[in-house]
């Protein structure tokens, strides 16, 4: 039998990316421990609704911890008080009876509010098309395995590739850097031999739209990977460092521009 | 096609800025304690006092302290640069952040920290270097017989002395120098002077357990077999040994002499 709770949410309200928000305590009651963190949201909007208040408005999508789409900083931390789990992996039964909640937006200037608790993350996309992509020519299907990958590699790769570009590493990072989801783009190409063309140009034209985009700079302080749902390791920024000043100090390349 | 922006107006380049700078430190520090070591030993300053003349009149020590002095500025000054455009990544804080979750205390107080560190060097530079290079340390005049191998030192009256010399008269060896031994011991007499270098060396601890490994993470190094040895030096070299060694110093001066 699910166990009920009675809980205290301090939720950012914020009408538009215009309108100043503000804190607003909302009581969800009759919570089942067994429910995710969303769909205690989604008893809290159903229960808004027919009061006829505006529901809280928060990102969502898959609810299987695969899209990156959800986000909020709950209590203090991204996607919650658990590691290597996204929001909508987060149990109820991770809280107790009669706690405060607070829930907050992905806090950074190159993430602005668009309404509540959900921001806009376009620049993690802009910083994509910079240059986490590979030119790949025309013609039949390639036989699978025609290129020989090192296992050790293929599997590096695939670990840096599992970013799903929630964010989570710029909302815990003191500095609200965008390093580990870069580092990790940067390094699912770097590592493969299919990746190589573009190889150098990649590195500065990621790091350049990074910049740009206003995230701040990495201190090194971890955060990051302690709270990525998809455990992005840090060595990753290492490799990016790597790549970027082998880039600039031996191998200069003039970068494509996308406007 | 276009340029990409020049490496040091990146936010990597910057960083690269920092690790250089931090190791070049870092390396003083050993320096610095190896040679500070001869406060320890009981003949009166007379290694140390040696030692004080060699490394402010050897031409290439003096090129390594001005590289030195514009590190320090140029770290600083960096780190300034750095954690205002931080601030300005983050306009609107968080209600509550629950930073001991996912990293160390030390990680995200480095600017405090080095600010710490940034006041002692100013007092530390005022109570020493600046004394010594501004005739306001005493005057010394060590008396070594060549034969028995016997120091003995008396105080020299600034009338006395005009510059660092080392004369050999009837097989005793005269030396004169500017007493910086026993400024440093006049200056840890003094309780509070002794508890802020200790405070000091409190933050350059917490500072380099972060800043040392943090400074090769930034340069790109990832290696199973070195990435451990760094972060090994980093705690017990550079986070405990040194701080410990220098912390020492004001506190045998105070306690023992």
């Amino acid at each position: 039998m699910a166990q009920h709770m009675n809980l205290t949410l301090k939720v950012w309200r914020q009408k538009n990316d215009k309108s100043k928000g503000q804190f607003v305590t909302i009581q969800a009651n009759d919570i089942a421990d067994d429910m995710s963190f969303l769909e205690m949201l989604d008893v809290v909007n159903e229960d808004l609704t027919r009061k006829g208040e505006d529901p809280i408005y928060f990102d969502h999508d898959c609810r299987e911890g695969i899209c990156g789409m959800c986000s909020l900083v709950i209590n203090g931390r991204p996607h919650g008080p658990k590691y290597g789990i996204t929001t909508c992996q987060l149990h109820m039964r991770s809280f107790h009876d009669g706690q405060t909640i607070v829930i907050e937006p992905w806090r950074a200037a190159a993430f602005p509010v668009l309404k509540d608790l959900a921001v806009d993350r376009t620049a993690f996309d802009r910083i994509q098309q910079a240059g986490g992509y590979v030119n790949v020519n025309t013609g039949g299907v390639p036989d699978a395995n025609a290129i020989p990958v090192p296992k050790r590699i293929a599997d590096e790769a695939f670990e840096s590739a599992t970013c799903i570009g929630c964010g989570a590493c710029v909302a815990a990072c003191k500095n609200a850097s965008a390093m580990l989801f870069v580092s990790a783009k940067i390094s699912q190409f770097a590592l493969l031999p299919q990746g190589q063309t573009e190889r150098y140009e990649r590195a500065q034209a990621m790091v350049d739209q990074m910049d740009a985009e206003g995230f701040g700079n990495c201190t090194n302080t971890g955060a990051c990977e302690a709270e990525c749902p998809k455990g992005i390791k840090l060595s990753n920024i290492a490799r990016m460092n790597r790549e970027y000043f082998t880039a600039k100090f031996f191998r200069e390349e003039d970068v494509h521009t996308h406007n | 096609m276009s340029n990409s922006k020049p490496v040091l107006s990146s936010s990597l380049g910057r960083k690269l800025i920092m690790s250089l700078t931090g190791i070049f430190l870092c390396t003083f520090l050993v320096v610095h304690l190896i040679g500070n070591l001869q406060l320890f030993k009981n003949d009166e300053g007379y290694a140390f006092n040696n030692y004080a003349y060699f490394m402010t009149h050897f031409t290439p020590i003096k090129v390594v302290s001005y590289l030195l002095y514009a590190s320090i500025i140029i770290h600083a000054i960096y780190a300034l640069v750095l954690t205002l455009k931080n601030r300005a990544a983050r306009p609107i804080g968080y209600a509550q952040f629950d930073g001991k979750a996912n990293s160390k205390w030390s990680s995200r107080n480095m600017g405090i920290l080095g600010t710490v560190i940034l006041v002692f060097l100013a007092t530390h530079m005022q109570n020493f270097w600046w004394k010594y290079h501004n005739d306001q340390v005493p005057y010394i005049e060590y008396r070594t017989d060549l034969a028995t191998g016997k120091t003995t030192s008396q105080e020299l009256d600034a009338a006395d002395f005009r510059d660092y010399q080392v004369t050999v008269e009837d097989n005793v060896e005269i030396v004169k120098a500017r007493d910086l031994y026993k400024q440093v011991d006049f200056a840890f007499q003094n309780l509070g002077l002794v508890i802020f270098y200790v405070i000091a060396m409190i933050a350059l601890s917490f500072h380099l357990i972060h800043g040392f490994k943090s400074a090769f993470q930034t340069l790109g190094v990832s290696h199973k077999k070195y990435v451990p040895l760094i972060e090994f030096l980093g705690v017990w070299v550079f986070g405990v040994i040194i701080p410990v060694a220098f912390a020492l110093m004001p506190l045998y001066f105070y306690f023992v002499k």
